[in-house]
């Protein structure tokens, strides 16, 4: 097996807030080799987005981060000095944010946000970077390139900012990208061809990308691998035909149902809910964080939550098969 | 088509909204068709889906049905009485809207009881006392406790929130909602609520919706009609079975081509749309879509298609128009 470009265990994230601490990630572990795509997939507050922030050393200073390991091609992410976190970003690992509109910075064109990393990390001529800076926004698919450099973010579209923020991700070649929603705000064609110009890129160039999306569809398509997170929690993981075929936990087929899924779901029939809210992470936080909204929910889920494995098939849940069967049996 | 006009409660007949856009500090105005010859009906209890890319006019119809717009040509009917001729008082007890972000669409300064009574109060009708039971019980019917009542949106989930505007929008009995993207803000599983929700309210109380999102599996399970529009045009409607099912104009099948449903294994499909959404101040001669359509020739390009008369609806393309020399429906 090949060695992890990237090896995270235990990666735990603490905030202090007013009544105690808010456990917003809660030791969760993962690998990812060149090439391969990570979707993290869950819902707002469960602390995706954190771990993206955690992995590229951008977390707030009030934030309080902890694991076991989180080793990037064998430095050392967790003790490394902000000056070698700085040579690492934007050049060997980088990021996609989720808004367009804000994460480019309205007063500086956009030929300058884009060479500014290249100029930082590579001896290159301004004139070697504005061309590579053309040739990735023309592989983006934004046609009169050069025109752009000269432009500024309020010129553009969405979809065109989103890729502009794409191709700057890309300047660097970097090994690793973290795409956090990168096309939530974007119509579905759009959607579709830029996930799949992402697909293609990280191909091309053997890249790592970990994609954090809500959108289950998004995650089916694109993901290698799938880690589907609740309340600071990674609750399943694994190929994502496997998570996809037999969903494990509770949670996950919770989510499955929520979905209306062309096809498959009756037009116009009640769509599956799962019932309550998402429990406060502040204090201590034991067992099961979905035993309050589970159907299948017992007493020993208070408990410590043994880790099922089916080969490299991943989830937590006091039921050998996640109820799996039982709930085949009720549908059936 | 014909027989459906005859209970429609509400109808358009070749709507058409201007705008005059100023390019550059001291340009001149030119004009921008942002909805273009629109004419639809819909019959009581029926909901009608919007789909298309954004800037293609969606909501600046959803604008013209609410009043809050007028447009440049054509009417909108109301029960057989067009809009212009009402005032917005008599038009708002009728239509009502829900929006797309709950996050902004209530007044934070207001407690929810103001904002879900102000109709009410707005429209003169009743006292204290009978607000409150009015509230009490649409506050009930969409899912809230009647304890709310005294709370302020900063304190509700996002979910709650868009209950709230629900509740809002129901309390004066409409008999049209405009809903405008009402779960794209959401979470999954509180968009499955919310989904079902307006399902239900539909059959209880024999709404009629104009729905309106990007989702297009979220408006194929809930939708009975599907309007598709394109640079301000309805380039195709029909029944939802015989859109999603078989759907006739090229746009149309790009669409749903796009949809990504979760199902690993089958990659990100490629629309083959190109890259670029025409900008609608400078629409492309004769059929708005060929640029991007596979389909097209010359004809195409010089001669805009007629609306032809379809089995479940009506389409604008050559490909399905008897008269036209490219006549041909089996090659769309």
């Amino acid at each position: 097996m090949e060695n992890p470009l990237l090896s995270v265990r235990n990666l735990t994230l603490d905030i202090p807030v007013g009544g105690g601490t808010l456990h917003a990630v809660r030791g969760i572990d993962f690998d990812l080799i060149r090439g391969e795509t990570l979707c993290i997939v869950g819902e707002s507050g469960s602390g995706k987005s954190l771990t993206s922030l955690a992995l590229m050393g951008l977390l707030g200073k009030s934030i309080r981060r902890s694991a076991d390991r989180m080793d990037f091609d064998g430095t050392d992410i967790l003790t490394a000095k902000p000056r070698a976190m700085r040579a690492l970003r934007g050049d060997r690992m980088a990021m996609i944010f989720q808004e367009p509109m804000t994460s480019l910075n309205p007063a500086y064109t956009i030929g300058d946000q884009l060479t500014e990393a290249l100029l930082l990390h590579k001896s290159v001529s301004r004139e070697a970077a504005r061309d590579r800076a053309v040739e990735l926004l023309e592989k983006v698919g934004i046609t009169a390139a050069r025109s752009r450099l000269g432009q500024y973010p309020h010129q553009l579209s969405g979809g065109l900012r989103q890729r502009v923020m794409i191709a700057m991700a890309l300047m660097c070649e970097p090994e690793l990208i973290i795409a956090d929603e990168p096309t939530t705000a974007l119509d579905v064609t759009i959607q579709a061809q830029i996930l799949r110009l992402l697909y293609d890129l990280g191909r091309e160039m053997n890249m790592a990308m970990i994609l954090i999306t809500h959108d289950l569809g998004v995650v089916a398509r694109v993901a290698d691998k799938v880690a589907v997170m609740y309340a600071g929690e990674l609750v399943e993981t694994g190929p994502a035909t496997d998570v996809f075929n037999t969903p494990s936990h509770p949670y996950t087929r919770g989510l499955l149902r929520c979905i209306p899924q062309p096809g498959k779901t009756e037009r116009g029939s009640t769509l599956g809910t799962i019932p309550g809210i998402v429990p406060s992470l502040i204090g201590d936080v034991q067992g099961c964080a979905f035993r309050t909204r589970c159907p299948f929910a017992q007493a020993a889920c208070k408990a410590d939550i043994p880790r099922r494995e089916e080969g490299t098939h991943m989830f937590r849940c006091i039921h050998p098969d996640g109820k799996r069967h039982a709930e085949e049996e009720i549908t059936a | 088509m014909s027989n459906a006009s005859a209970s429609a409660v509400l109808e358009l007949r070749g709507v058409t909204k201007t705008y005059h856009v100023k390019q550059g500090l001291f340009g001149t105005a030119r004009p921008l068709t942002a909805v273009n010859d629109v004419s639809l009906s819909l019959p009581r209890g029926e909901v009608l889906g919007l789909v298309g890319e954004s800037g293609c006019g969606k909501s600046t119809l959803a604008k013209i049905l609410l009043g809050l717009e007028a447009p440049t040509a054509g009417q909108v009917l109301v029960d057989g009485e067009e809009i212009g001729a009402q005032d917005r008082m008599t038009l708002a007890r009728r239509i009502q809207p829900i929006f797309q972000d709950p996050y902004s669409s209530l007044n934070p300064r207001k407690s929810i009881f103001d904002i879900v009574s102000l109709p009410l109060r707005v429209h003169g009708i009743g006292d204290r006392a009978h607000w409150e039971k009015e509230v009490r019980t649409i506050l009930d019917i969409v899912g809230l406790p009647a304890r709310v009542m005294n709370t302020f949106p900063s304190q509700m989930s996002g979910g709650q929130r868009q209950r709230v505007a629900i509740a809002r929008a129901l309390i004066m009995k409409p008999e049209i909602v405009i809903c405008d993207e009402p779960t794209s803000a959401l979470d999954v599983s509180v968009q499955s609520q919310i989904l079902n929700l307006l399902g239900d309210l539909r059959r209880e109380f024999g709404l009629t919706y104009l729905f309106i999102s990007h989702d297009l599996a979220v408006v194929e399970h809930l939708a009975t009609r599907v309007a598709v529009m394109y640079l301000g045009r309805i380039v195709e409607e029909a029944g939802v079975a015989g859109l999603f099912d078989e759907a006739a104009h090229p746009y149309t099948q790009a669409l749903l081509k796009s949809v990504l449903t979760p199902e690993p294994g089958l990659g990100v499909p490629d629309t083959q749309l190109g890259m670029a959404y025409p900008n609608p101040i400078d629409p492309p001669s004769g059929c708005h879509f060929h640029p991007r359509c596979p389909m097209a020739t010359d004809l195409c390009k010089t001669t805009a298609p007629r609306p032809v008369e379809t089995p479940g609806g009506r389409v604008e393309c050559h490909l399905h128009d008897p008269q036209s020399p490219m006549h041909n429906p089996k090659a769309a």
